[in-house]
């Protein structure tokens, strides 16, 4: 039996409110890939902040055993000292700074406490030279692209004698060759005994790469299984996975009313196609083209990275991105939805998944908050009638049952289920007719979730059109009456109601 | 259940005055911080802070801050700053004197000129803030090194004056008495008393509407006694200030002006999207709000107001000196955050950077007539900006 170089038993982290994690369990042998996959929100990373000592010990419960030692970290440099390195998704890398800046940040090589450059360099070079980049180690690090940029930051965990790598999702910025190189990375430390945990999404990543994985799935773990010892299909790797009871979460919508469902088409958009705002050459949408009906509530299924707010937002205004081309017709005619006023006034309206940074004025009121996509409603000749205006979010705030006692508290008083009631209130007031949203249930309670779901109901009943972007794969199947599923800036199919499972998106994303 | 709601609104609008008061602390703070300073200064001076020639001084010698402070809000509410008023200040008092002295062209002819040459300026450094990105602290540097430069090169170096009568009026002008008799000036007094009435009416109509909405937290007793003080402050004012001349041109142009923007940010869509921008500059941009021709038009009215604070400042020294309005922007940046303005942008109100004005004009005042050397005033006036703004900010924190 080999050695165990990472034992985690029985982990339980509860923020309040809810329980990220619930007794999870982790055995990484010394010398192996060992792969963790679970879907957005499983609770990968949370349990990865535990081990990193981002999380403290006595922030959660259960035991933490590495190289048979009891681990008690209270914060990430304990846990580098032991020779446990995180690489996340975003780098944490200063792009001012030059390659060897970067590399020794924090671990500097000091003379007396002035640092030693040619000892610096020549070290650098050494580095750079395990991981395979050929670059000086004065060149800046702004001007690598983000394949190079990933290997600095492996290069710089090696700088700090690394036993047990981790890495988040590594390889969802890079290319395809740039992931291959990455991947015959972790090959080769394997053979020099260095353990690695690798999170992703990418099923071919892991039968390439790794020899056990082990499955979260809702803050638990579900499932290890070992490479070695059986043949494992993506299939098994899938319902592990996503398989979840998903009954009653979500309020019925009657159909059957209504003969005209789904109603005429309101929104169709046609070979759109969306490049990045900075890098120019790196095309974010490809070609992609969806309607929407009236009374129809659509899906937009992904992974997080996969463009979906890109294409939402580039529809919207042209509020993200470069080089836009594409036709969008609404009602019939085609839009001009050059400008965010264009597109409110054309009849779109999109709520953000990011409330607090781009939805709501946190120091402001409800009542301003209501009515700022259609200050017009409430004016005339540029002056604002509060009564009216007081009456308009009032009636909102009844409709919508906001939580509070009247609609002058500032929105950054309210719990997130609430907050994302005024963003949909703002935008219900703009009156629009397809409504696109971003991730309307992130981050708010169960209670709120279900009142989420029966006001979108109500959008649809009402004759709107709704496009429902979401991570929740059981969100988008108990809601929406067809769902488009998306993956690296494409569709890559879709699907009918009665045809969709978790098992046929997850499969069309991973298989794309 | 309507009726178990209609008492928990009645009982919501009778609150106690003190508990009012402190949860209203940030609302009133400066003006009581006003009342008191002012009452210091009154009992150290002997009285002669509020003498008549001293108080019509006082509104002379702050009147270009306060006209400046209203434009530098809006800046600062849109989440900007502009340090170049000071010396927009100091080359329109030149331009002025250029015209009107070296050139001899009218008044009627040299301030709408000089005001529009005031709006391309803030206009032009609007644009590079709003379409170009660059920041305002960057651009408004450039432009008070740039229009200082211009100031001495217009003047070159010189002095100019003196201006001609009716350009000096602007400054020193006065309301003149239309009964007739001269001293007391009674037509002071009347503009006083009518000022007082439409603040009580227009304040009573507001409170009569929400009280209509059921949303009143201001206690009636509160509401009587401040009102009461506001217009007897006014009409004591206006009494005082009826004794000597009567009411400066200037004061009347304040005024004004200070209604206009109150009610400009107030009630306006205009000031609702300036506040939205500053407070939330993507969240606004997402709701369909113009955020760069809004940034621009902020920056083209702050050049309009100080052009207009140029040509009462050179109007009351009666010449155009290089120097005029040098370091003024630091006294109307002060006044703004003195008066409760948040420097990330999005909270401030009008009367707050007036009450901030007054506040900085009286502690100018009060310590000359006391002899304090210039020395100690920047001292002291100094800490007092830090003590609003730690005052503003442990307000915020108590509230959470």
């Amino acid at each position: 039996m080999e050695n165990i170089i990472l034992e985690m038993r029985g982990i339980t982290k509860t923020f309040p409110g809810v329980k990220a994690l619930d007794s999870v369990n982790l055995k990484v042998r010394e010398g192996e890939i060992h792969a963790l996959v679970g879907e957005n929100g499983a609770g990968k990373s949370t349990l990865m902040k535990v081990l990193s000592g981002v999380y403290p010990y006595g922030s959660y419960d259960g035991d933490i055993l590495f190289n048979n030692e009891t681990a008690r970290f209270s914060g990430i440099t304990d846990s580098e000292e032991k020779g446990i390195i995180i690489i996340h998704q975003e780098l944490a890398l200063v792009p001012l700074l030059s390659i060897a800046e970067n590399l020794f940040l924090g671990n500097e090589n000091l003379d007396n406490g002035v640092i030693n450059w040619p000892k610096t360099y020549a070290r650098t070079l050494a580095l750079l030279e395990k991981v395979g980049l050929k670059e000086s180690p004065s060149t800046l690090l702004g001007q690598l692209g983000v394949g190079k940029q990933q290997l600095v930051e492996i290069a710089k965990a090696l700088a700090k004698d690394v036993k047990l790598l981790i890495l988040d999702e590594p390889t969802s910025a890079l290319q395809e060759n740039d992931s291959a190189k990455l991947l015959d990375l972790l090959l080769e430390f394997k053979a020099q005994g260095i353990s690695s945990i690798l999170i992703t999404h990418k099923l071919n990543e892991i039968s390439r790469v790794a020899d056990s994985i082990t499955v979260i799935r809702d803050g638990q773990s579900v499932s290890t299984l070992d490479c070695h010892a059986q043949a494992i299909s993506e299939e098994d790797i899938i319902r592990d996975m996503v398989g979840r009871d998903m009954a009653h979460r979500y309020p019925t919508r009657d159909k059957a009313s209504d003969d005209s469902h789904p109603g005429k088409m309101l929104m169709a958009v046609e070979a759109w196609n969306v490049w990045h705002p900075d890098a120019l050459d790196r095309q974010i949408i490809h070609d992609i083209s969806f309607h929407v009906r009236a009374g129809e509530v659509v899906g937009i299924a992904g992974l997080m990275g996969s463009g979906r707010t890109e294409l939402a937002m580039s529809l919207f205004g042209q509020s993200y991105g470069k080089n836009i081309q594409g036709e969008v017709t609404l009602r019939g005619d085609i839009a001009d939805l050059s400008t965010v006023p264009n597109a409110i006034k054309s009849g779109l309206a999109y709520v953000t998944e990011d409330r607090k940074e781009l939805g709501l004025i946190l120091e402001e009121t409800i009542q301003i908050n209501t009515t700022l996509a259609n200050l017009n409603g409430v004016s005339s000749r540029g002056v604002i009638d509060e009564n009216i205006e007081r009456q308009v979010s009032e009636d909102y705030r009844k409709a919508l049952n906001i939580r509070t006692p009247s609609v002058f508290q500032k929105v950054m008083n309210l719990s997130g289920g609430n907050q994302q009631k005024v963003v949909l209130s703002k935008w219900l007031y703009s009156q629009p007719d397809v409504l696109i949203l971003d991730e309307p249930t992130r981050g708010i309670d169960v209670g709120a979730k279900f009142e989420i779901y029966s006001i979108i109901n109500q959008l649809a009943d009402d004759g709107k059109g709704v496009v429902m972007i979401s991570s929740e794969m059981p969100e988008l199947l108990g809601m929406c009456d067809r769902i488009y599923v998306m993956n690296e800036g494409r569709f890559v199919g879709e699907l009918e109601q009665a045809d969709a499972s978790q098992e046929k998106i997850m499969s069309m994303i991973v298989k794309a | 259940m309507t009726t178990t709601k209609e008492t928990t609104s009645s009982v919501q609008a009778a609150p106690s005055v003190t508990h009012y008061l402190k949860t209203h602390v940030r609302d009133y703070g400066m003006l009581i911080a006003l009342v008191v300073i002012m009452a210091m200064f009154e009992f150290l001076t002997d009285g002669t802070l509020m003498r008549p020639v001293n108080l019509t001084n006082l509104f002379l010698q702050n009147s270009y801050i306060i006209i400046m402070a209203i434009g530098m809000l809006l800046v600062i509410v849109a989440g900007h700053i502009d340090l170049s008023v000071g010396s927009v200040v100091g080359f329109i008092g030149a331009l002025a004197a250029v015209m009107s002295v070296n050139y001899g062209l009218p008044t009627v002819v040299v301030v709408p000129v000089c005001l529009l040459v005031g709006l391309i300026i803030g206009g032009l450094q609007g644009y590079w803030i709003a379409y170009w990105k660059i920041p305002a602290f960057i651009v408004t540097l450039a432009g008070m090194l740039v229009f200082r430069g211009l100031t001495l090169a217009l003047l070159e170096g010189q002095s100019v004056g003196p201006f001609p009568k009716s350009f000096q009026l602007l400054s020193t002008g006065f309301i003149p008495d239309v009964f007739g008799i001269g001293r007391p000036n009674v037509t002071a007094l009347v503009l006083g008393i009518l000022a007082a009435s439409a603040i009580v009416f227009l304040a009573a109509r507001s409170r009569a509407q929400s009280l209509k909405y059921g949303i009143q937290d201001e206690p009636f007793s509160f509401f009587l006694v401040k009102n009461a003080l506001i217009a007897v402050a006014i009409i004591y004012l206006s009494y005082l200030l009826s004794t000597y001349r009567g009411l400066p041109n200037v004061l009347i142009t304040m005024a004004v002006l200070i209604a206009i923007y109150t009610f400009v940010t107030n009630s306006t869509t205009i000031g609702r999207r300036i506040y939205a921008l500053g407070g939330n500059v993507k969240a606004a941009k997402l709701s369909g709000i113009n955020t760069e021709r809004l940034t621009f038009l902020t920056f083209a009215n702050m050049g309009m107001l100080a052009a207009l604070a140029g040509l009462i400042f050179a109007a009351r020294l009666n010449t155009a000196t290089p120097k005029a309005g040098f370091a003024f922007e630091l006294d109307v940046i002060a006044a703004v955050f003195i008066g409760g303005a948040s420097m990330t942008g999005g909270v401030g109100k009008v009367i707050g950077a007036v009450i901030g004005a007054f506040i900085m004009g009286v502690m100018n005042n009060g310590m000359s007539i006391l002899g304090i050397g210039i020395d100690w005033q920047q001292v002291i006036k100094g800490l007092v900006l830090l003590a609003a703004v730690v005052f503003d900010v442990y307000n915020k924190q108590k509230a959470r």
